[in-house]
């Protein structure tokens, strides 16, 4: 049952605002009180001069994704696939190749994000048995030209 | 018959039978590393340990024999808690290096661990003794002794299975590990069962080693391609790939086991297959449609009928095909194109090894369903080398060629005879020398993506199933041969393998009283047996 609220129209302008002149006058004067405002006190204004300025992210903000390093600058990374098992959006590919330190044995030779398919649902890093994955770089803007730039390869995610 | 009561429920058994068989035919697991029901029992492990009414202490199940009026009971504090230390103690040393591990997620010690363990590790990881990672032992196996749980069932299966006895325990106590005498690497062709019977990720298979985590992998049941034997078998597949094959137990024909030749039969499911429909024009081969295809094959049948009668054409079938191809091969050769000239490329021999466990000489799998179907040459009519020689000759004007091989001949001779002929009509789901320099080339169906039946040398009639429809532009042979019988004016319905078994147990005095239906995942000897 789809019920109808009635709301109750002005049926008639007032004179003064049939004129419009004092309504103008009156927006105007909101205007210029913050360009006056703003201009003694540049400090107050509320806006910043994005993208030059960017706001301080918080904490646990999920931004882009990056591999962490061992050590040695090998990647923590032992492609035991479990944040492709996980990913909602079936973003991450993996392929795992024999690592010739017997103590790492496992490592991925391909590791690519397809960052238009990814959510930032972080439930990757939530996966991740060896803390090779995490979302941590605050980064969320990544435009690319082409959509094969925003498929990320394991160099760009552990350039930093 | 003694009588067991095990956890409330009542079974008769024969005398003789232990005390974890009865609980696996209740359908009550109880756990267990090294106990195989194939293999002899050892007895190691303990953790098979039960209560039984009226003994004092825990005993094995997997070495105790059901006696009469037995109480058994796996559901105790006592047992729980027993089992619960057995596992601690496996665990002591275990690496627990799941997320590199290929068997994690088959793996006994994951599931025990979630089901009777989920303690905090009492063992200080420095203390932890490492043993031999990595290790190539030859075969298709790859060791790693940390994660053994030193079950001896690879032991078990090297002595009583395959009689070669590579494996041994070597060292004491907390440092004995499983490994190979130096310099003495696995020899033996069943090497990939022993990371199928091993519980944990000790002995893992090379081929497999880190291509696809098992939780994605599905499974069909289907029959090993890679020798006559027939071996039943499970097809692990994800994403219109096959990635392993696994043994499929059938007491008539393979039991438990298969060997490691037929074990990567199915790489020929994956790699170099025919994509699409393809016609040679001059030197170039263009890819074409099906309605095309058809309808060139069609007017092409047509126009050596007409100029040179139908002797000119000639049909070689191949072993690889189930019976249900062979049999409307040969009805599309006789009965529909009318030529006498029907061969089979007869066992194909690329490595002769063979022996008396289960890889067979011949390494097709259904030569034997290709003569008992007489796919042979009627009255006056050429057999292989005949129609092989015409061919050479000039003689075949038309060539139409099932599967990749012809006869023993090299790819160069192959070649050779098909480029000799005027026009050929290849249907092949592989690339092979006979596709490169045929004329018109029909890609068919892996023996993933079509279902079907093969007869393996013992007379023995399986089937093998479709898991996922024909990758490429491929189709399934049966599709194919009846859409083309339709175009030359059969009035063939065949829907699918399942019609085509139907005329054929109806037909063939070989097939005669079988049933697709009944045919079962054992399969049925045929031959009136």
């Amino acid at each position: 049952m789809i019920r109808v609220k009635k709301i109750s129209r002005p049926k008639e302008m007032t004179l003064s605002e049939r004129v419009y002149l004092l309504e103008i006058a009156k927006g105007l004067s909101v205007t210029i009180n913050h360009f006056i405002s703003n201009l003694l006190n540049p400090r107050k204004i509320p806006t910043i001069d994005y993208p030059d300025v960017k706001r301080p992210v918080p904490a646990r903000f999920r931004g882009r994704h990056r591999l962490t390093k061992r050590e040695d600058g090998n990647p923590k990374c032992v492609a035991c696939m479990c944040c492709p098992t996980i990913c909602p959006a079936l973003c991450i590919t993996i392929e795992a190749g024999e690592h010739p330190d017997p103590k790492i044995e496992k490592y991925p030779i391909r590791f690519d994000i397809d960052m238009l398919r990814c959510v930032f649902c972080g439930l990757c890093v939530e996966a991740c048995p060896v803390d090779a994955i995490r979302m941590d770089t605050g980064w969320y803007t990544m435009p690319e030209k082409s959509r094969d730039d925003l498929v990320y390869d394991i160099e760009m995610l552990l350039s930093d | 018959m003694p009588k067991v009561t095990l956890n409330g429920k009542e079974l008769e058994v024969e005398p003789g039978t232990t005390i974890i068989e009865a609980g696996d035919r209740l359908g009550i697991h109880i756990p267990r590393f090294c106990y195989h029901p194939h293999l002899s029992i050892d007895g190691n492990c303990r953790m098979c340990l039960v209560k039984i009414e009226g003994v004092q202490k825990l005993l094995p199940a997997c070495a105790t024999y059901v006696d009469h009026d037995m109480v058994v009971r796996t559901d105790t504090d006592a047992v729980k808690k027993a089992v619960k230390g057995v596992l601690e103690f496996l665990l002591v040393h275990h690496p627990i290096d799941c997320p590199i591990c290929d068997q994690s997620g088959e793996c006994y010690l994951q599931d025990y661990y979630v089901q009777f363990g989920l303690y905090k590790s009492r063992f200080p990881l420095k203390n932890k003794i490492h043993k031999v990672k990595v290790k190539d032992v030859g075969g298709d196996i790859v060791l790693d002794a940390e994660r053994c749980v030193l079950c001896t069932r690879c032991m078990r299966f090297l002595r009583e299975v395959t009689g070669t006895d590579e494996l041994n325990i070597f060292g004491r106590g907390s440092h004995s590990e499983i490994d190979i005498y130096k310099d003495q690497p696995l020899r033996n062709r069943y090497t990939c069962n022993l990371a199928d019977i091993c519980p944990v990720g000790a002995l893992t298979s090379k081929d497999f080693r880190f291509q696809c985590r098992v939780w994605y992998l599905k499974e069909g049941k289907s029959i090993c391609t890679g020798c006559a034997t027939g071996c039943n078998v499970f097809v692990h597949y994800h994403g219109g790939k096959v990635w392993r094959m696994k043994p499929r137990f059938n007491e008539h024909v393979n039991g438990p086991w298969m060997c490691d030749i037929g074990r990567f039969s199915y790489t020929a499911a994956n790699d170099d297959r025919i994509e699409k429909p393809r016609s040679l024009e001059g030197e170039k081969s263009v890819v074409i449609d099906w309605d095309a295809a058809f309808y060139t094959a069609n007017l092409k049948i047509g126009e050596v009928k007409r100029d040179f009668g139908a002797g000119a054409i000639a049909v070689i079938a191949s072993p690889r095909s189930s019976n249900e191809e062979l049999y409307l091969t040969k009805k599309l050769a006789f009965e529909v194109i009318g030529t006498p000239n029907l061969a089979f490329t007869p066992a194909v021999v690329a490595d002769d090894y063979s022996d008396e466990i289960l890889v067979s000489k011949d390494k097709t799998p259904n030569s034997r369903g290709a003569v008992e179907l007489r796919i042979g040459p009627q009255d006056g009519g050429l057999d292989l080398a005949g129609i092989l020689d015409a061919a050479r000759q000039g003689k075949v004007k038309l060539l139409i060629v099932m599967g990749c091989c012809l006869g023993d001949l090299d790819d160069d001779g192959a070649g050779r005879v098909v480029s000799a002929v005027e026009y050929s009509i290849n249907i092949a789901p592989n690339e092979s020398a006979v596709s490169q320099a045929t004329s018109l080339v029909l890609p068919s169906a892996s023996f993933v993506e079509r279902g079907g039946t093969f007869t393996n040398e013992a007379g023995r009639v399986q089937r093998f199933y479709r898991m996922f429809l024909p990758r490429f532009r491929a189709r399934e042979d049966i599709r194919i041969l009846a859409d083309l019988g339709r175009r030359l004016g059969a009035d063939w319905d065949y829907k699918n393998e399942e019609a085509v078994f139907d005329d054929m147990a109806r037909s063939e005095p070989f097939f005669a009283g079988l049933d697709y239906r009944v045919i079962g995942e054992n399969g049925s000897e045929a031959g009136g047996r």
